[in-house]
């Protein structure tokens, strides 16, 4: 970072405005000064916003809401990187001290096929919810469980699972996916489940029918690997590998045998 | 004008009440179950675990959220953990241990009741998650692993490394999916309710505002469960989301819900300090920090050096010097305050003078980097990625912050507030922490609502109702809220004054921070009551909203929910005032004891103080649910 007058950041933004689904949607160029580097990305663009409403005109809609990395909601592509240049990062808590005084800042929506703009950045990503819908989960109804510690599950396993759980759902491995594939994000919540022992009798339900309710609504993996690079929870592409043999084997698997009905 | 306020507590003693409670209610045979249906608002810990259970009972429910997915709510952003009397650990534990902490913690203002049953459920809580594949932390034999939190003495907090709250969170979020799937569960997204509507006296529907096409519309059912969360962000600064809002409850507050304890309001004391003045949220940093940080600041006023500048004699551990027994580990609202008193003398530390040091120079040099890595490592790093300094280097800055809100709807035993047919689950309701929440267990209350409690009592309820024909959307009530609803939208894109409707939010939260924060005294809380009506009618002649209601709009939906915060907060400032004692996280300076400690006043204010709306320009009117107690004998807390 280097700061400009009084230490404060000068930038110039090139936002992407769009007034609805069916809008072409064009860019704008807006410049903001004053910023102290210590304000976040998304105060900054708060601060815009506050001066656009004053102005009369209309601020930019995007989304957020815990701004502490954890909810998924918000996501911007910046500089054509998802959720912009900071590793394992989310937009809300990358800080202006990323950005040096003077910088032309690129924001734009994620950009995907299954995520139709709403309205300026803020996309629609139900399609993910449908992949859970899809068998994201495990069958128990409440109060039908035993005992906690009934059933042992290796710490490694543990451990293994959470890394997969820790996915956020904010649609970034599609949104820097060539493909513009959700496999990183199905691949997170199918191995989170098959890792453990309570899982294993869905299984290969769960596996054929998240991956293929994945297809149904986003393109293909072909193994680009940008979804783990984009991944603000750095989940590795190597649950897409498990993935990929456990939907092999359940393939096989959920044959119904020669003459069944 | 409410009659009575009955709690309709359990007979007998508190072991069987629960037991014996659940055998009292009536039952809905499965066959009448999809006759009825029930409205959840909210898909949070309490909301999501409510819709999935109801659902798989076989109601027909429909699940309202103002997320684009309900794995968003903000109990995914809780860090440390889960409480639960499972005694895995043979330290001797108990449920009535962990009754009788949540009730001292709560400082004797919670019902017994209610608190033991919490205390009883905690158990089936885990057991439920656990088979729902939450990847609680495991010992190497495999068997759930457990910490000590919040100062307990037994270690009984489950949790998944400092994210429990999102792995609970997506647990109960992959059960509503599988009711969504199931077709049991009618899930409807960005969806934010605006009202609910009243027929008859009992609580027949809500009315909701599409986000993205403005359309209003009304939807009936035969119960209605608000799981809305709390009110934190009336102080615009907060550790809570930027969407949590007070909206859903005090619409019905409006409507006749009586609102309780609202006074009672919990600093959290480990966030990180307002950074500048576009601040638009604070973070808040784990409280298991404080088991090896050292709190202090310089002993001279304005001291502008750097603290590796400041030779130990000039440095006040100010916990550590006054609570020798505790130290760096006193309860939350007592190092909030204590924080407080020295930043307002003037010895604050950081550009702002806005914080303490939190200081982990002894624990490096005692354990080394490694060892304190393995500790606190994500912390580090989430404290260097917002402010842009590594903890291993210099102290950490703290300050407290508002981040949970005990008070909320009164519901009696059942949940149900004092209008039929409406119940409140999780931080939305008052019921179960009393003047200060315990770390560990909003997760525990949230889910022990959800999963365990509403199921049983809305059954109960409805069982009543058989029989009776079922609320429809053609009743008269349902087309009078509809229209109030889209008048008060229209008001706010017809307004095109010259502020923001955030600068509004902004300069409320800091007339509530400085009057009805850490600690409070009769002659500001006054001032905040000649404030508060002022600032809002300001805000009703001034508030510029552009745009229009026909579509996405979020300063629109930002004017509603400031809107209500301002009806709240004067509640909040009233509430305090009217409580002339210290007692949790409400503190009055008036009455404390001559080293600075809080002082109850048992004699008058054992008791709920739950409001009744009398209208925008009539004073609210006090009720009274007296408390009492059976099982433990309140007593001062002590922690020196």
């Amino acid at each position: 970072m280097s700061a400009g007058e009084n230490g404060m950041l000068n930038v110039r933004l090139r936002v992407w405005r769009q007034d609805g689904p069916g809008d072409a949607g064009r860019f704008e160029t807006y410049d903001v000064g004053g910023i102290s580097p210590d304000a976040s990305f998304l105060e900054m663009l708060d601060v815009l916003n506050e001066r656009l409403t004053l102005e009369g005109r209309e601020p930019i809609t995007f989304e957020s809401d815990c701004r502490e990395g954890i909810c998924g909601t918000c996501g911007l592509m910046i500089n054509g990187r998802a959720h912009g240049p900071q590793k394992g990062t989310a937009t809300c808590q990358l800080h202006m001290r990323e950005f040096s005084d003077g910088d032309l800042i690129t924001v734009e929506p994620w950009r995907a096929g299954s995520f139709e703009v709403i309205r300026d950045l803020a996309v629609d990503r139900t399609a993910l919810d449908r992949i859970i819908a899809a068998g994201g989960y495990i069958s128990v109804n409440t109060g039908a469980a035993p005992d906690a510690n009934l059933v042992p599950v290796p710490k490694e396993a543990a451990e293994c699972a959470f890394d997969a759980a820790a996915c956020i759902g904010c649609g970034a491995c599609v949104a820097a996916c060539p493909n513009s594939a959700a496999q990183l994000f199905t691949a997170a919540k199918v191995q989170h489940l098959n890792l453990l022992p309570q899982g294993q009798p869905e299984r290969w339900a769960r596996t054929e029918a998240m991956v293929e309710t994945m297809e149904r609504f986003f393109g293909s993996c072909t193994n680009h690997g940008e979804c783990e690079e984009a991944c603000p929870k750095e989940i590795s592409i190597d649950f897409i590998a498990w993935t990929n043999r456990d939907y092999v084997r359940a393939k096989l698997r959920n044959r119904k045998p020669t003459g069944r009905r | 004008m409410i009659g009575s306020l009955d709690p309709r507590l359990p007979e007998g003693p508190l072991e069987d009440a629960w037991t014996n409670h659940k055998f009292s209610l009536r039952l809905v045979s499965p066959n009448n179950k999809r006759r009825f249906s029930v409205i959840v608002v909210g898909t949070g810990l309490a909301g999501a675990s409510a819709a999935a259970s109801l659902g798989e009972l076989g109601y027909r429910v429909k699940a309202f959220t103002y997320h684009d997915s309900p794995r968003r709510a903000h109990s995914i952003a809780a860090q440390g953990g889960i409480n639960a009397a499972k005694n895995y650990r043979n330290d001797g534990d108990s449920v009535f241990r962990l009754f009788y902490d949540t009730i001292k913690g709560g400082d004797y203002r919670s019902r017994e009741a209610n608190v033991y049953r919490l205390a009883e459920t905690s158990l089936a809580i885990i057991d439920q998650c656990v088979a729902a594949g939450v990847p609680f932390a495991r010992e190497y034999g495999g068997l759930l692993d457990n910490r000590s939190f919040g100062g307990a003495q037994v270690s009984r907090t489950f949790y998944a490394r400092g994210q429990t709250g999102q792995q609970l969170l997506l647990g109960a979020y992959s059960a509503l999916m599988r009711q969504v799937a199931a077709g049991t569960v009618d899930l409807h997204t960005r969806a934010e309710m605006l009202d609910l509507v009243v027929a008859e006296g009992r609580a027949v529907g809500i009315v909701v505002r599409d986000l993205l096409s403005g359309e209003v519309t009304a939807h009936a059912g035969d119960a209605v469960i608000l799981a809305t969360g709390g009110y934190s962000n009336v102080y615009f600064l907060s550790t809570n989301a930027k969407m949590c809002n007070v909206t859903a409850a005090w619409r019905a507050h409006r409507r006749g819900a009586l609102f309780a304890n609202p006074c009672y309001t919990q600093i959290h004391p480990t966030c990180i300090p307002a950074g500048d003045d576009f601040q638009s949220k604070l973070t808040l940093m784990s409280e298991s920090l404080r088991n090896d940080g050292r709190i202090w600041v310089p002993r001279a006023f304005d001291d502008a050096r750097a603290p590796a500048d400041i030779p130990e004699a000039e440095r006040d551990y100010y916990l550590e010097e006054k609570y020798a027994a505790f130290g760096n580990l006193v309860p939350r609202d007592v190092a909030s305050r204590n924080a407080k008193a020295v930043v307002d003398a003037g010895r604050g530390v950081g550009p702002l003078r806005n914080g303490v040091y939190l200081d982990f120079s002894d624990a490096l040099a005692r354990d080394g980097a490694d060892v304190v890595r393995a500790k606190y490592g994500n912390l580090f790093d989430m404290y260097e990625r917002i402010t842009g300094e590594d903890p291993h280097r210099a102290p950490m800055r703290i300050y407290p912050a508002v981040h949970y809100t005990m008070g909320g709807l009164w519901v009696d035993y059942n949940l149900m507030s004092n209008v039929p047919g409406l119940f409140v689950a999780g931080e939305a309701n008052f019921s179960d922490h009393g003047a200060n929440r315990l770390g560990a267990s909003a997760l525990m209350q949230g889910l022990a609502d959800g999963y365990f409690i509403a199921p049983y009592t809305v059954g109960d309820y409805l069982a009543g109702r058989l029989g009776e024909e079922g609320p429809r959307t053609d009743h008269p009530a349902f087309a009078d809220t509809v229209s109030e609803v889209s008048d008060r939208t229209a008001r706010w894109t017809a307004a095109r004054g010259s502020r923001t409707v955030d600068w509004f939010h902004r300069e409320l939260g800091r007339i509530v921070w400085d009057h009805c924060g850490m600690s409070r005294n009769a002659a500001g809380l006054r001032k905040a009551l000649a404030e508060i009506p002022a600032l809002r009618q300001e805000f009703h002649a001034d508030v510029c909203v552009p745009g229009s209601a026909a579509s996405l709009n979020q300063s629109l939906e930002k004017a509603g929910r400031v809107d209500d915060f301002f009806e709240l907060a004067e509640l909040l400032a009233r509430d305090a005032l009217e409580r002339e004692e210290s007692c949790g996280g409400h503190f009055r300076e008036e009455h404390q004891d001559a080293e600075g400690e809080a002082r109850r006043d048992d004699e008058h204010f054992t008791h709920v103080a739950a409001w009744e709306w009398a209208g925008p320009d009539d004073e609210p009117i006090r009720h009274r649910e007296e408390l009492t107690f059976s099982a433990v004998t309140p007593t001062t807390r002590s922690y020196k």
